[in-house]
C-alpha cells in the first residue's frame, strides 16, 4: 500500500517533472489546480451567493427596472424611460426631503459620535470598576429598544404636557415649552434628538471596544513625557480610533439618510413636510399615491446618494491603513 | 443595464400572462330573481377596518338570521387598508371589503360592478345622492357611472360641543350664524378655556373639517362636490372658498385653536374632548355612539352655521363604503348582505346604535327609536336638515388618492403655523390637484 502510494506519487512526479520546464504545461497544471480549488470554493459559497442574489441583488435589479416604468403596482405598466428620474429634479418636495435627510446627519451622526468619544474616554478612565459595567449597560440600552417603541415613547415625552416640557417648566423655562414635534422650527431637530438617543449607545460601545486594543504602554509613555488627559486623548486615543470612528460615522450617516421608522412614528413627515425624508416619501409614493415607478426611481437615487456619501468615508479609512 | 434586464427576466412589471385571462370589468350574471346566500354553507371572506365595531356586529346578526353564512374576517387600520387595497383585491380577493378612496380601484378593474345588483334589489329607487359618491366613470371620475361600492351607513360631520363648558360661556343653544359661533369661541377663550383642540398633526390635517364646512357656508356645496368628483374645469381656488379659508385663518390668529394642534392626532383630540379640555371639536357622527357612552347627556351637536341666518350651509357626508372584489368567490351572497344591512330592521338598528350614523336605504324606511337626549338623536336630525338643503358633500380630502397627504395636510399645518396664507393654501392645493389629475 505504502509502496503503491509512493509509487503513485513518484510516478506523478516523474510524469510532471520532464515537462516542468515547458511554460505551456505549467500553465495547464496551474489552471487545473485552480479549477479544482475553485469548484470546491464555489460549492461552499453557493448557498450564501444564491441567498444574496435572491434577496439582495434581484430586488435591487427589480427596483431599477421598475424605476423606468409608470406603474401602479397592479395593472400593466408603461415604459417611460428616464421620466421618473427627471421628475426627481423638478419636484421641490422631493429635493426638500433630501435636504432634511442631510440635516438629520448632524443629529444622527455627529452628536452620537462626538458624545460617544467623550463618554467612552470617560468610562475608560475607570474601566476596571463595576461602575463602568453599569454605565456601559445603561448607555447602550436605547440601542436594544425597537425604533418604533423609541419613537412612541419620545413623542409622548415631547408632547405639550410630556416629560420634556415638565422639566422645562420645573426649572422656570415655561417660555420655551412647546409641542416639539408639532412646531415647524423644532420638529426636525426633535426627530434628530430621538435618533441621537438611539444611536449614541452603539457608537459609545464601538469606540469603547476600540479603546481596549490601544497599548497601555503608549499612555504610560505619554504620561512620562508629561502629557495631560487632553493631550493623551488628542494624540493617542483619537488617532488609534480612526477605524472605529469611520465605522460609526458610516453606520449613522446611513441611518440618517435612509431614516424612516422614527420619522414615521413621531411626525409622519409633518408638520407641513418639515420632517419629510426620502424614506418616507418613497413609502408615500409607493403605497398611497401608487406610483411604484416614481417611488423606485427615488429609491435608486437614494441608494446612489448614500453610496456617494459613504464611499469616500471608506477611502479615508483605507488611506489610513496604508 | 443588460445584466439587469436579464436579472428581471425582461418582462415589464404587472403584465403576467394569467392576468389577461380574467376580465374583471364583466358584470356579474344575476340568476333569476334577486340574488341570495342560498341554503348551502357559505363562508364570506371579509376585510374590515379595526376600531369600528359596527361591521362585526352586523356580521354576527347576519349569521344569526342566516345560519348557513359565516364570516372569515380580517381587520386592519385604515392606513393599512389603503396601502393594501389594490394588492388584496387582486391577489386575495375578499367578498366584502372596507374601501379607501376608490376611483383608481374601480378603473383598475379590481372592484365588481354592482349595477345589476342595484337593479335586482331596487337600490336604484333610493335617493340618488346616497349612491352618487360610489359611482365611478371610465375616466375615474366619481359621481356618475356604474356603481362600484355600497355603504353600511352614511356619516356626516359638524361641530360637537361639551354642554357643561358651553353653559359656562353662556351658550344655551346652537349658534344660528357664523358671527354667533365666533362670539362663543371668543367667550370660551376669554373664560380661559381651550375653544377648539382640533387634530392637525402628523399626516392628518384635521383643519380640513372646519374648512370644508366654512366653504359650504360661504359658497355652494355643489361646486365643492364638482371639484371632488374631478369635473372638467372645477377649481377649489374660488372667491367664496377664499373667504372660508380667511375665516379659518381668523380663528387661528385669534387663538381659538389649542397652541399644539399641529402635534395632535385624532385620538389625542378625542381624549381631550372627552376629558373636558376642549369646548368644541369638528368631527363626524361616527363618534356619536362613543360620545353617548363616554359623556352621557353632556354632548351637543350642530352643523356649521350659515353666514346669515337662514343662509346656505352644508356638511361632509359620505357612505361608509364597502365593495366586492372583482374576483370574489361569493359576490351574490355579499351583495345580499349589503342589501340586508340597508333594509333589515335589526341591521338598521345596529347602524344607528353602534355606528351612530344614518342607515342607507329608502327615505321612508324603518328607523329605530333613539333617546332624544343623546347626541346620536341630534346628529340624525342634522342629517335630515342636510338632506333637505341638499348640502351633502364628500370630503375634500377624497378628491384624489393623495390630495390629503400632499395638498391639504401640509398646507393646513402651515396655515396654523402662520407660514401659509389663505390664498396660498388654495392655490397650492389646486396646483397639486392638477398635477395628480393630469399625471
Amino acid at each position: 500500500m505504502a509502496q503503491r502510494l509512493t509509487g503513485l506519487v513518484s510516478g506523478r512526479r516523474e510524469g510532471t517533472s520532464p515537462v516542468l520546464g515547458s511554460p505551456e504545461s505549467r500553465r495547464r497544471a496551474l489552471r487545473a489546480r485552480r479549477l479544482r480549488r475553485g469548484g470546491l470554493a464555489l460549492t461552499l459559497v453557493a448557498p450564501a451567493a444564491l441567498t444574496y442574489f435572491l434577496f439582495v441583488v434581484r430586488p435591487i435589479a427589480q427596483t431599477v427596472q421598475y424605476s423606468f416604468y409608470d406603474w401602479n403596482g397592479v395593472t400593466p405598466s408603461t415604459w417611460v424611460g428616464l421620466a421618473n428620474y427627471v421628475a426627481l429634479f423638478h419636484d421641490p418636495e422631493l429635493s426638500g426631503s433630501i435636504v432634511n435627510a442631510f440635516e438629520l446627519i448632524i443629529f444622527f451622526s455627529f452628536v452620537p459620535v462626538i458624545l460617544g468619544l467623550f463618554t467612552a474616554n470617560t468610562i475608560r478612565g475607570f474601566a476596571t470598576s463595576r461602575l463602568a459595567v453599569v454605565a456601559r449597560t445603561v448607555l447602550f440600552l436605547p440601542q436594544i429598544i425597537p425604533l418604533v417603541a423609541a419613537g412612541i415613547m419620545w413623542s409622548w415625552q415631547m408632547s405639550t404636557n410630556g416629560l420634556v416640557n415638565q422639566v422645562f417648566r420645573l426649572i422656570g423655562l415655561d417660555g420655551i415649552a412647546r409641542a416639539w414635534l408639532g412646531d415647524f422650527d423644532t420638529a426636525l431637530p426633535a426627530v434628530g434628538v430621538i435618533g441621537a438617543w438611539v444611536l449614541f449607545g452603539l457608537c459609545m460601545l464601538l469606540l469603547l471596544a476600540g479603546m481596549t486594543k490601544i497599548d497601555p504602554g503608549l499612555y504610560e509613555a505619554a504620561r512620562i513625557d508629561g502629557a495631560g488627559p487632553l493631550r493623551e486623548f488628542v494624540s493617542i486615543t483619537l488617532p488609534s480610533l480612526r477605524q472605529e470612528v469611520v465605522v460609526c460615522v458610516t453606520v449613522t450617516v446611513i441611518a440618517a439618510l435612509a431614516s424612516f421608522d422614527i420619522v414615521y412614528i413621531s411626525t409622519q413627515g409633518g408638520p407641513g413636510n418639515s420632517t419629510l425624508v426620502p424614506g418616507l416619501e418613497i413609502y408615500y409614493l409607493a403605497f398611497f399615491q401608487r406610483e411604484v415607478g416614481q417611488a423606485s426611481a427615488l429609491a435608486v437615487a437614494l441608494m446612489a446618494l448614500v453610496l456617494a456619501v459613504v464611499l469616500p468615508l471608506q477611502w479615508l479609512n483605507r488611506e489610513g491603513d496604508s | 443595464m443588460g445584466a439587469l434586464a436579464v436579472l428581471t427576466a425582461c418582462s415589464s412589471p404587472g403584465s403576467t400572462p394569467d392576468e389577461t385571462s380574467s376580465n374583471p370589468t364583466t358584470e356579474p350574471t344575476v340568476a333569476e330573481g334577486a340574488p341570495s346566500c342560498g341554503t348551502d354553507p357559505v363562508t364570506l371572506k371579509a376585510y374590515f377596518e379595526t376600531g369600528f365595531p359596527m361591521a362585526g356586529e352586523l356580521t354576527t346578526e347576519f349569521t344569526k338570521q342566516f345560519p348557513n353564512v359565516t364570516f372569515d374576517t380580517r381587520e386592519d387600520q385604515f392606513a393599512v387598508l389603503t396601502q393594501n387595497a389594490p394588492r388584496v383585491l387582486a391577489d386575495d380577493p375578499p367578498d366584502l371589503m372596507r374601501l379607501p378612496q376608490m376611483s383608481e380601484l374601480a378603473t383598475d378593474g379590481l372592484l365588481l360592478n354592482l349595477d345589476s345588483y342595484a337593479e335586482a334589489f331596487g337600490w336604484d329607487q333610493w335617493p340618488a345622492s346616497q349612491l352618487e359618491q360610489m359611482r365611478v366613470d371610465d375616466a375615474g371620475r366619481r359621481g356618475d357611472g356604474p356603481l362600484y361600492a355600497m355603504g353600511l351607513n352614511f356619516s356626516m360631520t359638524g361641530v360637537f360641543y361639551n354642554k357643561e363648558l358651553a353653559a359656562q360661556i353662556g351658550m344655551t343653544e346652537a349658534p344660528a350664524t357664523l358671527a354667533e359661533l365666533d362670539g362663543y369661541l371668543q367667550a370660551a377663550k376669554d373664560a380661559g378655556l381651550t375653544p377648539v383642540a382640533q387634530f392637525n398633526g402628523g399626516a392628518t390635517g384635521g383643519f380640513a373639517f372646519p374648512l370644508q364646512a366654512l366653504m359650504a357656508s360661504y359658497g355652494d356645496p355643489a361646486e365643492i362636490s364638482a371639484w371632488i368628483y374631478q369635473q372638467p374645469g372645477a377649481t377649489i381656488d374660488t372667491p367664496s372658498n377664499l373667504k372660508a379659508a380667511e375665516h379659518l385663518q381668523s380663528w387661528v390668529t385669534s387663538g381659538y385653536f389649542a397652541e399644539d394642534v399641529n402635534s395632535l392626532d385624532y385620538a389625542m383630540m378625542m381624549s381631550r374632548f372627552i376629558g373636558g379640555e376642549s369646548v368644541f371639536i369638528f368631527d363626524g357622527d361616527w363618534e356619536s355612539g362613543n360620545l353617548d357612552t363616554q359623556m352621557p347627556g353632556n354632548v351637543g351637536f350642530f352643523l356649521m352655521p350659515p353666514v346669515d341666518e337662514g343662509g346656505s350651509f352644508g356638511a361632509m357626508s359620505a357612505p361608509l363604503t364597502y365593495g366586492i372584489s372583482a374576483n370574489a368567490a361569493n359576490p351574490d351572497c355579499a351583495a345580499f348582505f349589503l342589501d340586508w344591512v340597508a333594509t333589515n330592521e335589526q341591521a338598521r338598528t345596529i347602524a344607528v346604535q353602534i355606528g351612530g350614523s344614518h342607515p342607507m336605504g329608502p327615505a321612508d324606511a324603518f328607523m329605530p327609536d333613539v333617546d332624544p337626549n343623546t347626541v346620536t338623536a341630534q346628529t340624525l336630525v342634522a342629517g335630515a336638515a342636510i338632506g333637505e338643503q341638499d348640502g351633502a358633500m364628500d370630503f375634500i380630502a377624497n378628491a384624489t388618492g393623495s390630495i390629503y397627504a400632499k395638498g391639504w395636510t401640509p398646507n393646513l399645518q402651515k396655515l396654523m403655523a402662520g407660514e401659509q396664507d389663505p390664498a396660498g393654501l388654495l392655490a397650492a392645493v389646486q396646483a397639486e390637484y392638477e398635477t395628480e389629475i393630469g399625471g
